[in-house]
C-alpha cells in the first residue's frame, strides 16, 4: 500500500487522499491578455520531473503541498501552504 | 492453410518474408521525421506515401514497434461520440477501419460486435439519449436501448450488479463497435509506409529538436544528426518531453491507465460491454481472452506501473456485471501513459512552431483514431494546414477557450 505524509497527521494510505493538481500561484487576469490567459488556465508542467501538487486528506478535510517526482512517483517533502509558497 | 502451416514447421529458417526492410543507417536528410512508431506514426508515414506521394520520410521509435499505445489499449473502435467535431472525426476513422484488412491486405482480426454503454441512473441515460441525437443526427448507428433488450443480447449479465452498485436502467447501443487485433494495425501501416518508400528506424531516440527563427531546421536522435524541415510529434505519454524540446507549452498532462487479460474461455460474450460508472470495459478477443480496462489512475504519473488496488476493484466490479466470472483467473496486467487533455479531446495539427506538428493528447480514445489521425496529419504535413476534420483540434482553441469537451470519451470521469 502506498503512503503519503499528511503535514498535520502523519503517514496515511493514499487511498484517503485526494489528488489536486499541480500548484502554481495565481496570476491576476486583469494584467495579462486573452492569449496569455487561455495559457494560465489550461496550460500545464506535464514533462518529466519534480512538481508541486495540491493534495487533500480528506478524512480531516486538509489541503497541502506535496513536491513529487512525477516519474519516479517518489514523494520528497509534503507541507502545509503559507503565503511564501507563491514565490517561485 | 494446413499445408502452409507444415511448410512452415519443417523449414529451417524462417519461410515468411520480414514485414518491411530493416535501414541500418539514417540519411543526412528527409522530406519529413515522424516521432513514435506506434499507430498514429506509421499510418502518417503511410498517407503520406499513398495520398501525397511524400516518401523521404523517417519513422523514429525509442523502443519496438506499436511497443507504447498501440499495444496497450483494448482495442476498441467505435464512433458514438458527443460532440459534433468528434462524432465526425471518429465516423471517418471507423469507415477507414471497416476496409482496412483489405487495403493494406493484412488481417486485422477486425470484428464488429456491438457496444453497450450501460446507465446506472436516470441521469446517466439522459447523457446517452443525448449521445444517440447526435449520433443519429451525423448518420452514426446509435440508439438508447433498455434492460429487456440488454438482458436479451448478453444473458450473462446482472441488470441488478448483484444489489452491489446502482441497476441499469439502460445503454447506448451502437451495433458498429468492434475490436480489432492492435499490434496487426502498426505491422501493417509499418508494411505499406514501407512499400511507399519510408524508412522505420526502431531503438532510435529523439534527443532534441533544432529550431532556428521559430522553425525546425532538424532532429538530434541519439544515433546522429538528421536534418529536416518538417517534424510530427506522434508519441503517446512522452508528448510533454517533445514538446519541451521545441520550448512549447501544452495543457497535457500525462495519467496510466490499466487493464488486464484473464485466462482464455470459450466464446460467450458477443459485445462490448461499458460500465463508465463501474469504471469497466470488456469485450471477449478471438482468443477467448477477456479483455478489460478500467479508468485512469488517480493521479499524473509518467509510467507505466501496476497495481494490485486495480487488479482487486477491477475484478470486483466485473463479478458485480458478470456473476459467473468469480473462479476466472487473471493473466496479466498492465498500463499505458495517456496524454490527458482538460476537454478530452486530442491536440492535433500545426502549431505555433513552423514544421512542427502535433498528433498528441490522445488520452484513452486514442486507437479507434489510427487510421484517420494517420490520414489527416499526412495531409496537415504535405499543405501545411489543418485539415477540415481536425481543424477544432488545434492546441490554440486553449488560448481561445474553445474547448470541444467531449463527454463521450472512455474511461474518464466527466
Amino acid at each position: 500500500m502506498k503512503i503519503l505524509n499528511c503535514p498535520l497527521n502523519g503517514p496515511r494510505p493514499i487511498q484517503e487522499f485526494h489528488y489536486g493538481g499541480e500548484f502554481h500561484p495565481p496570476l491576476d487576469p486583469a494584467e495579462l491578455n486573452d492569449a496569455d490567459w487561455g495559457q494560465e488556465v489550461h496550460h500545464r508542467h506535464g514533462e518529466p520531473g519534480v512538481k508541486r501538487e495540491w493534495w487533500y486528506h480528506t478524512a480531516s478535510g486538509t489541503w497541502f503541498i506535496a513536491e513529487r517526482d512525477n516519474l519516479k512517483d517518489h514523494v520528497i517533502q509534503t507541507y502545509l501552504y503559507t503565503p511564501e509558497c507563491g514565490n517561485d | 492453410m494446413p499445408h502452409r502451416l507444415l511448410k512452415f514447421g519443417f523449414s529451417d529458417h524462417h519461410p515468411e518474408p520480414r514485414m518491411f526492410r530493416e535501414v541500418s543507417q539514417l540519411k543526412p536528410e528527409y522530406d519529413a521525421v515522424i516521432i513514435g512508431g506506434g499507430g498514429h506514426g506509421l499510418a502518417a508515414a503511410y498517407y503520406l506515401g499513398k495520398d501525397h506521394g511524400i516518401s523521404n520520410v523517417a519513422v523514429l521509435e525509442q523502443g519496438y514497434l506499436g511497443g507504447g499505445g498501440t499495444g496497450r489499449n483494448t482495442a476498441i473502435v467505435r464512433s458514438n461520440y458527443l460532440t459534433p467535431e468528434g462524432a465526425r472525426f471518429y465516423q471517418a476513422s471507423v469507415e477507414l477501419f471497416q476496409d482496412l484488412s483489405r487495403e493494406l491486405d493484412y488481417n486485422l482480426f477486425y470484428s464488429e460486435r456491438g457496444h453497450f454503454t450501460l446507465a446506472h441512473s436516470p441521469a446517466s441515460l439522459r447523457t446517452q439519449r443525448w449521445r444517440a441525437e447526435v449520433n443519429q443526427h451525423l448518420g452514426i448507428d446509435s440508439q438508447v436501448v433498455y434492460p429487456d433488450f440488454i438482458q436479451s443480447q448478453i444473458p450473462q449479465i446482472d441488470l441488478t450488479c448483484g444489489g452491489h452498485q446502482p441497476p441499469i436502467h439502460g445503454a447506448l447501443f451502437h451495433p458498429p463497435g468492434a475490436i480489432a487485433r492492435h499490434d496487426a494495425v502498426a505491422w501493417a501501416y509499418a508494411r505499406g509506409a514501407d512499400r511507399y518508400g519510408a524508412e522505420i528506424h526502431q531503438q532510435t531516440a529523439v534527443t532534441d529538436i533544432e529550431v532556428r527563427d521559430g522553425a525546425v531546421i532538424g532532429v538530434h536522435t541519439d544515433r546522429g544528426y538528421i536534418k529536416t524541415r518538417k517534424v510530427l510529434s506522434a508519441v503517446a505519454g512522452w508528448t510533454t518531453h517533445i514538446t519541451k524540446m521545441v520550448g512549447l507549452t501544452t495543457p497535457l498532462v500525462i495519467y496510466p491507465l490499466q487493464a488486464m487479460v484473464t485466462e482464455p474461455l470459450k466464446p460467450w460474450l458477443n459485445h462490448i460491454v461499458v460500465s463508465a460508472s463501474l469504471h469497466v470495459y470488456v469485450s471477449q478477443s478471438s482468443r477467448g481472452e477477456l479483455v478489460a480496462g478500467a479508468s485512469l489512475d488517480p493521479y499524473e504519473l509518467i509510467s507505466s506501473r501496476s497495481t494490485l488496488d486495480f487488479a482487486e476493484s477491477m475484478s470486483g466490479h466485473l463479478i458485480d456485471l458478470f456473476p459467473c466470472l468469480p473462479q476466472v483467473n487473471v493473466l496479466r496486467q498492465w498500463a499505458g501513459m495517456c496524454d490527458m487533455t482538460p476537454d478530452f479531446s486530442p491536440i492535433m495539427g500545426l502549431t505555433p512552431i513552423s514544421g512542427f506538428y502535433l498528433d498528441s493528447g490522445w488520452g484513452t480514445w486514442g486507437f479507434k483514431a489510427t487510421p484517420i489521425s494517420g490520414k489527416t496529419m499526412a495531409f496537415t504535413l504535405a499543405n501545411n494546414r489543418d485539415h477540415d476534420l481536425i481543424k477544432a483540434f488545434n492546441l490554440s482553441r486553449f488560448e481561445r477557450c474553445e474547448l470541444v469537451g467531449e463527454k463521450g470519451a472512455a474511461s474518464v470521469g466527466h
